[in-house]
């Protein structure tokens, strides 16, 4: 799997929601991304890329998209 | 008289802090307050849909302050959910966030930015008691109408409680973490206002950064959380972050597992905060039991002792009180916080007081030799999703009422639900979401060849999760 079918991957397992969702997926815009769905996700992306993030980062991931310039600072090319 | 009819002694103090970070005094609350309950202008039954805001803050406290009996209602709750707890209660108004007021029928008689206050047009077919003051939902997730009748004596006699094993202070500022309308939020800002004290007003979550710069720009003295939240400030590595405004943390909502209150002990000690571990249930108002710090380490795990003014015993299986230490049976609390009952419908709003001081709280507990108690388990079916209370049976019925036959069962922070019908899995996920407030994160579906159940037709809930 390349890293951004894992990134993808990560999303849609702990939400249950389809890759055409993803472009637009955002903290709290939909019930599944809430503080408890935040904590799955980022339990999902650092087992599959075998990171750990910082504090400031988990509590600033707040869109898919901007979720992918975190992934860089971990050395992680999407 | 109750201590929000007093609140004027507090003045120019500064009473809440918005998310922008403008300070309302108690005076302005107070003004804001009166002039929200004026517009209902005598007691009755209003339905309040809760935001962390000064608007509705505002208008809660002025119910309270006019005699006027607010329910209070989770934001999220489903429109079929509403529609039948107005169809049950028939509240005279409704004082809710103003972009959902257009979706309701009504006589617009009061709005600020943000909140709308409507005339209902009901017929008032009911009575209230005279001590009723609040009505709080007891598992708001299913819609249920079952609402617990709180006394103006109740609140009175456990924020004063709380106020005094919390030693809150005037200067203290607590941040909000968890709704107005659960129990545990809301005795959060009881017991700030009845301490002249403040109350940070956000509903952002601690996965948000924003929640963390306003807790430091507006130096937050502590908060409160169940235990998911606790999950969450590891996942954050709370033990780096530093607050030094932080002076207490306080956990609640469903029992901690002793080796994460532990570590949240050492944080805390390392940091020079207390952690301190509570119990309650809305039927108790919200407190009946805490934890001094001083004890922290040597009771980790214990929900402590009983608040100033209540008691606890244990009953035996023929409700007989266990006086040997270490032995389980139901935890039975005496205090002046235990609330008058439920109430079904608004028939029930005009019952007397039907606990008289004591409530059985269902959860199984024992004693220590130095008299602190340990919650050992439930023996109601219920569980806690992430700090709400959801009924299993309440679940089940509506599941079997939408054609979906299942069994429900599972521990806190995660509900299994059991079905036998492979065609509807996805129905049912769909229907959890749609229908109930049940946190999608929350619940699991497995797919069972049958039902497993006893010769009289009981369901084995035990064997559940073996089959699957």
């Amino acid at each position: 799997m390349t890293n951004i079918e894992k990134y993808n991957e990560a999303f849609i397992e702990s939400f249950g929601v389809t890759a055409e969702q993803l472009p637009s997926l955002a903290y709290q815009e939909i019930p599944e991304w809430d503080s408890v769905g935040h904590m799955q996700l980022i339990a999902a992306l650092e087992d599959a890329f075998d990171i750990m993030f910082d504090t400031d980062d988990i509590i600033d991931f707040n869109s898919y998209e901007k979720g992918k310039e975190f992934m860089a600072k971990y050395e992680v090319e999407l | 008289m109750a201590f929000w009819n007093t609140l004027e002694r507090f003045g120019e103090r500064t009473a809440l802090i918005t998310e922008t970070g403008e300070h309302i005094a108690y005076n302005a609350l107070l003004a804001q307050a009166d002039e929200i309950a004026g517009a209902v202008g005598r007691r009755c039954l209003v339905f309040l849909m809760c935001r962390n805001c000064v608007d509705a803050a505002a208008g809660y406290v002025g119910f309270l302050r006019r005699g006027i009996v607010p329910v209070l209602l989770a934001e999220n709750l489903d429109t079929s959910m509403l529609e039948g707890l107005l169809e049950s209660y028939r509240p005279a108004y409704f004082y809710l966030p103003s972009e959902k007021a257009s979706e309701l029928s009504g006589a617009m008689v009061w709005r600020s930015e943000s909140y709308t206050l409507l005339h209902l047009p009901y017929e008032q077919d009911y009575k209230l008691s005279d001590e009723l003051a609040l009505l709080l939902t007891t598992s708001g997730s299913t819609g249920s109408p079952k609402l617990v009748r709180q006394s103006l004596q109740n609140i009175e006699a456990n924020t004063q409680a709380i106020v005094e094993y919390l030693d809150i202070l005037p200067e203290d500022r607590a941040i909000t973490t968890l709704p107005m309308q659960y129990t545990y939020g809301l005795s959060i800002l009881h017991s700030h206002l009845y301490a002249g004290a403040a109350v940070i007003l956000t509903d952002k979550t601690l996965m948000e950064k924003s929640f963390w710069v306003l807790l430091e720009e507006q130096k937050a003295t502590t908060f409160g959380g169940v235990p998911y939240i606790y999950e969450i400030l590891k996942k954050l590595r709370f033990n780096r972050m530093d607050f030094p405004s932080l002076r207490y943390l306080t956990q609640a909502g469903g029992k901690l597992p002793k080796e994460r209150a532990e570590e949240f002990i050492q944080i805390c000690k390392e940091k020079n905060m207390k952690f301190i571990v509570m119990y309650g249930q809305t039927e108790a108002t919200a407190r009946m039991a805490y934890l001094p710090w001083e004890y922290a380490e040597s009771k980790a795990a214990s929900i402590g002792i009983a608040i100033p003014g209540g008691e606890f015993w244990l009953a035996d299986g023929e409700g007989n009180p266990i006086l040997e230490p270490e032995v389980t049976g139901e935890l039975i609390y005496r205090g002046p916080n235990v609330t008058l009952g439920y109430a079904e419908n608004r028939f029930d709003l005009c019952r007397p007081d039907e606990n008289h001081g004591e409530l059985h709280t269902g959860d199984m507990a024992k004693r220590d030799a130095d008299g602190f108690y340990y919650i050992v388990g439930r023996k109601k079916r219920f569980l806690k999703l992430f700090g709400s209370r959801v009924n299993l049976d309440e679940v089940e019925g509506l599941l079997n009422k939408a054609g979906i036959p299942c069994a429900c069962t599972g521990v806190d922070d995660r509900l299994d639900i059991y079905i036998t019908d492979e065609s509807k899995m996805e129905y049912t996920a769909r229907f959890i979401k749609e229908h109930t407030a049940i946190n999608p994160n929350g619940f699991h579906l497995h797919l069972i060849k049958e039902i497993p159940r006893s010769d009289s037709g009981k369901v084995l809930y035990s064997a559940l999760g073996v089959q699957s």
